[in-house]
């Protein structure tokens, strides 16, 4: 059955912010989908953002909702859980909040490993602020703060969430959204920090940039560097640079989840 | 009944804070503040409260915004750089308005400064630290007992006006250990927010028209059945954001008014051997402690000297200076920094007295006898 | 007029003076019903830096906590010696380790000085250099005499841990039979 997307969004905020095309909607949609098929009540769902263009999703959804500042999505998100830990806690923001002003509060989120889904809207550039370039900027590609080409390495998501502490690691695109979608599902079943790193589309403050100024393209380009984990696993190196690698990158069911050790804390207190 | 305990004033701000209902405390090491993550990091959980260090000071400030957000009393406690990067978590909690407690154990500055040195020179800071106009609450105790009581009413003033509030201490008051006769907890005065009586549905976090300039918000029991949407951009009365110049005018201003069309609950001041004083001493905080001193000695050499002693500083007593502008012929502002509050002073008493100082940023407490000998000058 | 001493204890980071300071202001508050403050000022070096702690016992509640009309002076560190110093009255008592700083003549005039090795005491005779500010303690009730030495004692068995209280009362002892002994020879 189709999803009843009016239950979960607040309609008369609609339409949305975004410029045409972008895949903000179309991340959005995958876990608003993805909520809908684990059946979960809005009183439940905690849902928190930073800033930028994707931290505008906080505004459209019906749960509980807040929009903090840029790149502390995660430190609000964080006391929410512990303040109520039957919540399902959720940070939705971009690529440049999450890994560069939020940086530090992103690693050390996924360090505690609390049980928090953080989906990063990674469309590789600062949208909202007029397309400067993000740790997520493709070497070599334009921004209006790298006129002649981006001269900075960038992070791989996955990898510094895994390394970090993440017991759930994934990527999706925008290219796929269906397997966008059943990576956040299993990313919000998941006791313990999920990341999804949602490849995503802004074909006006990169595309322009960069010839993808036309989505459709723009989602193309993405569908030509994206490769999924079991391919990949076929690929040699040299085939393998440039690409993103999807599906689940990461999973551990054994590590201490941050709520349950706390509740073990209080109850070592209170036993004393 | 009453219970002697020794204690320093920042072990007292940490169980004042428990007593209050204080049940988040984020903080980050920092000297001289450190004493209080370490007491809360014993006690909370003891009371089934969350204690967090977090990664930094910026995420420790963010942390007791969300938990208040989400129905807890919270409280972050630091110093120096630390209340710096704290900043904008409380211009955060001014704009979503929600209770806060911000505790300043104030160091020598700028920048690392003198870390384990007495200063008053963050009182400016907390007035104007974070961006945009704004109103903020801030109380500076002189002793150990009302750094507890004190603490206590910063609380119930975060409550009641829905705004962060400042408890301005220092590096000597922090680690002053003393008797202090702590107030029974059944004689304490707790506010809590008040409690949306709508049903959910109907609930805005800012309906000022139906509820007046601080409409309730949910405490941790109801935040579960209230969804609502909060934001640092200005916001109407749902929540969301509005750039409408009226609606963001009439927010501005009402944000503001909700403290100062209340002061007179929210002023606390001292006057000390004012009656018939010829001569006026204006201290506060820890520097008070040393007026005193120097005002005792004074009299006892026949000298008729007396002191405003400010225990709210922001607002800032303007009526109760004016009015000592008028009276008196002589002041002496007294603040273990280079003239901060002098200026509120200035401003407020408009060249109405002849205003002497007794200043002073070396990271060592002023004096009784430096305060004494101004007195004498003067007098 | 009513009762009011000045006490400082000087010393290096780790001496342990802090605690020696804190367990006279609370000798004097929970056993001799007396007002009492103890303020320590430190530097951000956890070890080795100049330390004091300034300790006011009163009849009357205590507003400015600073010792700036002191009658009791220990140091045990040459350097915060003369750091510190300079806010003790005349005629006040000066008790300093000999084995770590020297006093200049000059200071021999103006107050009435007692020497000890205190630090080698503790770690030699007693057993334990970390027992050197309590053997500090137990000689500084016995020269202040503002306090009975019973409850000075009380007040240390409140801070110390249970497996070091008999070390602790051996330096505690060893301290009063000092002073005294320092006392008698100066025929008091």
């Amino acid at each position: 059955m189709a999803t009843d997307y009016s239950k979960y969004l607040r309609m008369e905020k609609l339409p949305l912010y975004w410029c045409p095309g972008c895949g903000n909607g179309t991340v959005l949609k995958a876990m608003i989908t993805a909520i809908d098929e684990l059946g979960w009540n809005t009183e439940d769902i905690m849902m928190v953002s930073g800033i930028g263009c994707s931290s505008r999703a906080t505004g459209y959804v019906d749960f509980h909702t807040i929009h903090t500042l840029h790149g502390r999505a995660l430190p609000v998100a964080t006391a929410i859980k512990m303040c109520h830990p039957g919540m399902h806690v959720i940070t939705f923001s971009g690529d440049g909040d999450s890994t560069a002003i939020g940086g530090n509060h992103f690693i050390h989120a996924c360090r505690r490993n609390i049980d928090l889904t953080v989906i990063i809207v990674d469309n590789w550039i600062y949208g909202m602020t007029g397309g400067q370039y993000s740790p997520l900027t493709p070497t070599g590609t334009k921004a209006s703060t790298m006129p002649r080409g981006n001269i900075d390495p960038n992070f791989d998501i996955a990898e510094l969430a895994k390394g970090a502490g993440a017991t759930f690691v994934a990527r999706g695109s925008v290219a796929d959204p269906i397997s966008l979608k059943n990576y956040i599902k299993k990313g919000l079943a998941h006791k313990g920090m999920s990341v999804i790193d949602a490849l995503s589309n802004c074909h006006i403050q990169w595309g322009r940039r960069n010839k993808y100024g036309d989505p459709v393209k723009l989602v193309e380009l993405i569908k030509e560097k994206t490769v999924t984990k079991t391919k990949a696993a076929k690929m040699t190196p040299e085939e393998l640079e440039g690409k993103y690698i999807l599906g689940i990158l990461h999973e551990d069911k054994e590590k201490k989840e941050y709520t349950e050790a706390y509740k073990e804390l209080v109850e070592k207190a209170q036993n004393e | 009944m009453s219970k002697a305990e020794i204690m320093n004033g920042n072990e007292l701000v940490s169980e004042a804070a428990i007593a209050a209902g204080c049940r988040f405390y984020s903080g980050y090491p920092i000297t001289p503040s450190s004493e209080i993550p370490e007491h809360l990091s014993k006690r909370m959980p003891e009371v089934g409260g969350v204690f967090i260090q977090y990664e930094d000071e910026i995420a420790s400030a963010m942390a007791a915004v969300g938990a208040s957000y989400a129905g807890y009393k919270s409280m972050t406690a630091s110093s120096g750089p630390g209340i710096s990067l704290k900043q904008e978590a409380i211009g955060l909690a001014c704009m979503m308005e929600l209770p806060l407690v911000v505790v300043n154990v104030m160091r020598g500055g700028p920048s690392t400064g003198l870390p384990t040195r007495v200063s008053q020179a963050d009182v400016m800071q907390a007035r104007w630290g974070t961006h945009g106009d704004h109103m903020i609450i801030a109380v500076a105790p002189e002793t150990l007992l009302e750094t507890y009581t004190e603490t206590i009413r910063a609380f119930n003033m975060a409550e009641k006006y829905r705004t962060p509030v400042y408890i301005l201490t220092d590096a000597v008051l922090a680690h002053l250990n003393g008797r202090v006769e702590l107030p029974d907890p059944s004689e304490l005065e707790i506010i809590e927010r008040t409690q949306p009586t709508v049903s959910p549905d109907e609930y805005n976090p800012y309906d000022v028209e139906k509820f007046g300039d601080i409409p309730p918000l949910p405490n941790a029991e109801n935040f579960p059945k209230y969804k609502f949407h909060m934001t640092g951009l200005n916001k109407d009365k749902t929540g969301f954001p509005t750039v409408d110049v009226a609606a963001v005018e009439a927010d501005e201003e009402r944000m503001i008014n909700k403290i100062m069309n209340n002061v007179k609950d929210i002023e606390s001041f001292e006057y000390y051997k004012m009656d018939d004083a010829d001569l006026v001493v204006f201290a506060y905080g820890t520097n008070a402690a040393a007026a005193r001193v120097a005002i005792d000695e004074a009299r006892e050499a026949g000298i008729k000297v007396g002191m405003f002693r400010p225990v709210t500083v922001w607002p800032f007593p303007e009526e109760q200076v004016a009015e000592l502008g008028k009276t008196f012929n002589n002041m002496i502002v007294t603040e273990i920094n280079l003239g901060q509050m002098l200026y509120e002073v200035e401003r407020v008493t408009k060249g109405n007295v002849e205003i002497s100082t007794v200043l002073q940023a070396a990271g060592v407490p002023i004096r009784p006898q430096q305060i004494l000998d101004k007195i004498k000058e003067v007098s | 007029m009513a009762f009011h001493y000045e006490l400082r204890f000087a010393g290096i980071g780790g001496q342990g003076n802090m605690l020696a300071g804190a367990i006279i202001a609370e000798a004097a508050i929970f056993f001799e019903g007396k007002y009492a403050t103890q303020v320590p000022t430190y530097t951000s070096q956890v070890r080795g830096g100049p330390t004091k702690a300034d300790i006011i016992i009163s009849d009357e509640p205590i507003y400015f906590a600073e010792s700036t009309h002191i009658n009791f002076f220990l140091a045990l560190d040459q350097r915060t010696y003369n750091l510190y110093k300079g806010d003790t009255l005349d005629g006040a008592i000066v008790l300093v380790d000999n084995g770590l700083v020297n006093v200049p003549e000059e200071d021999r005039k103006r107050w009435d000085v007692y020497e000890y090795p205190i630090v080698r005491t503790a770690k030699y005779e007693v057993g334990n250099v970390i027992t050197a500010n309590i053997l500090s303690v137990g000689m500084t009730g016995e020269l202040t005499q503002v306090m009975s030495l019973d409850n000075i004692f009380k007040a240390v068995e409140k801070r110390v841990p249970p497996a070091f209280l008999e070390l602790n009362e051996k330096a505690f002892k060893m301290g009063v039979d000092i002073a005294k002994k320092l006392k008698a020879e100066k025929g008091k």
